[in-house]
């Protein structure tokens, strides 16, 4: 992708509509994401960033618009969704690791079965990545067996395994207990350090603020207001957005 | 103190046991002697459990209970093979896959619907009456096979609430990884559906080795059909007793093992969970 022109976003969400029967999620939703950018999406539960991010995976499909990756329209009707997830890494707010496998089977299976890397490459590299998130005594557990931090990392490390070109985080720090959180956030400060792009839904506030180039406030399915953070949380335009950060703040959060 | 408390419940225990052993010999005393002692029992002994018809159709039963084995041993290996096909055709999704579905529903419909013991007459006695050359004539067959679709339409539907079971995110996960369909099925949904469907497979199991016997209706010369044939040469019972306690020999110690792995995958899980 070094060919790519540096005008084109590496993705872009383009008016793009989604309801799940008769109840719109994304109304009208536009979003641009640079290449080695970092993107926070915040706002109330159920105004879409989940979904917005299982849309970009192809996971669920949008009633209308478009969505962009590197200029290609991924969306459209001959487009072979399993060649784009391969190209775009997502972690949920559960881990979603495969219980009946332990955590290098769990890593590996993507590689292996999806981009044929044969096992001795794959499992390589599961070992380089495992020790690097500090999971490298953990090849052989399964994941009930390990924390909720543990589960996360290791499902961080699933989706890192085939080198994506974006990383979907889907509010990946919400099921883990306070304390476990900092090592996975430590973890995704890591990853935006060597310019890996990621759009990540949140509800940590400061750590938004940290990590982001870009924080977009969602309301309703759709973008009201996108700023660099220091912009966005500390001169909100939208009194809607104000109001957000108040709940927020006062509930201890930023 | 401690060892005082162990001393007692060692006493209590040791009591407790001893009261078990005598009520259960009691108890299982009177009802043999009220049972022997009735004026019928003479006569019940000589038709069911007479010692010279015993040993006169024990070997003819035995052989033929020897093809229930070999009928049930086969359809153990039919059975889940056609179901998990039929499974699977329902489980895919996409309009592409919709006649396949379909397929799948009509067929479990059906062959739940229809009685096994109807199914294995119609098809026992129906098919080889046909006499389509390249068809096999056997009534063994045919009711081998009647067997086994009217089995993996059930089977059919308990892999399918085990894949069913599997939570949605996990196929998410899967294709998320770039995985296709197909490989999702493969490698993380089908490995956790069959493991939450094991005890249910295991009682149909149960109730597979005890249906062959049904086999008997279409003239397959198994143990039920020797036992009705020495029976009616004799007018003795004793026989269909002998096959009895051949299907018994197999089927209780079937259910205890399905109990205890069903009790300790319970076990299992509940640990897990916690």
């Amino acid at each position: 992708m070094a060919d790519q022109s540096t005008d084109t976003p590496k993705l872009e969400l383009r008016d793009v509509h989604k309801s799940f029967g008769d109840k719109p999620v994304l109304q009208g939703l536009d979003l641009t994401v640079k290449e080695h950018e970092v993107v926070c999406l915040i706002g109330p539960s159920g105004c879409g960033k989940s979904t917005i991010l299982r849309c970009i995976d192809l996971l669920d499909p949008i009633n209308a618009g478009s969505i962009l990756l590197d200029g290609q329209n991924i969306t459209g009707p001959r487009v072979n969704a399993n060649q784009i997830r391969r190209r775009i890494g997502i972690v949920f707010q559960s881990f979603n690791l495969f219980p009946h496998m332990n955590v290098l089977d769990n890593v590996t299976l993507g590689p292996r079965r999806a981009h044929g890397t044969p096992r001795r490459e794959a499992e390589a590299r599961a070992v380089e990545l495992l020790e690097r998130f500090g999971l490298g005594d953990k090849a052989d557990a399964y994941p009930n067996r390990m924390s909720g931090g543990q589960n996360q990392r290791a499902a961080i490390v699933r989706a890192l395994m085939v080198e994506p070109e974006v990383l979907l985080l889907d509010e990946v720090t919400s099921a883990l207990d306070p304390e476990l959180v900092g090592e996975v956030l430590g973890v995704i400060r890591e990853l935006r350090d060597e310019g890996l792009t990621m759009v990540l839904a949140t509800h940590e506030m400061g750590f938004a603020r940290d990590v982001a180039n870009q924080v977009v406030f969602l309301h309703e399915g759709r973008v009201l207001e996108a700023a660099p953070p220091s912009e966005l949380f500390d001169h909100p335009r939208h009194p809607r957005t104000q109001q957000f950060l108040h709940r927020v703040t006062e509930a201890g959060r930023l | 103190m401690r060892e005082r408390l162990a001393r007692t419940f060692d006493e209590e225990g040791a009591k407790a046991a001893l009261l078990a052993a005598v009520s259960t010999v009691v108890v299982f005393g009177l009802l043999w002697w009220a049972v022997t002692r009735s004026p019928s029992w003479p006569a019940v002994r000589n038709q069911f459990f007479s010692g010279d018809d015993f040993a006169a159709s024990w070997p003819r039963v035995v052989k033929g209970f020897w093809l229930n084995v070999r009928l049930f041993l086969i359809s153990m290996l039919t059975i889940p093979v056609a179901a998990l096909f039929v499974a699977l055709m329902r489980s895919f999704r996409g309009p592409g896959f919709f006649p396949l579905r379909l397929l799948a529903v009509i067929y479990t419909d059906l062959f739940r619907g229809i009685p096994l013991f109807l199914l294995i007459v119609l098809m026992g006695f129906g098919m080889p009456a046909l006499q389509i050359r390249g068809l096999p004539s056997s009534a063994t067959f045919w009711a081998v096979t009647a067997l086994t679709l009217s089995y993996a339409a059930y089977t059919a539907e308990i892999y399918r609430s085990g894949i069913d079971a599997v939570p949605e995110s996990q196929r998410a996960s899967a294709r998320a990884l770039g995985l296709t369909q197909w490989q999702s099925m493969r490698f993380a949904i089908l490995p956790q559906a069959v493991r939450n469907v094991v005890p249910a497979l295991m009682n149909t199991v149960v109730s597979l080795q005890k249906d062959v016997a049904l086999v008997s209706v279409v003239g397959v010369r198994d143990a039920v059909r020797e036992a009705e044939i020495y029976t009616s040469r004799t007018f003795n019972y004793t026989s269909y007793v002998v096959a009895t306690l051949l299907f018994l020999a197999i089927s209780v110690p079937l259910t205890r093992s399905v109990d205890w792995y069903t009790e300790r995958d319970r076990a299992q899980r509940s640990q897990a969970v916690s």
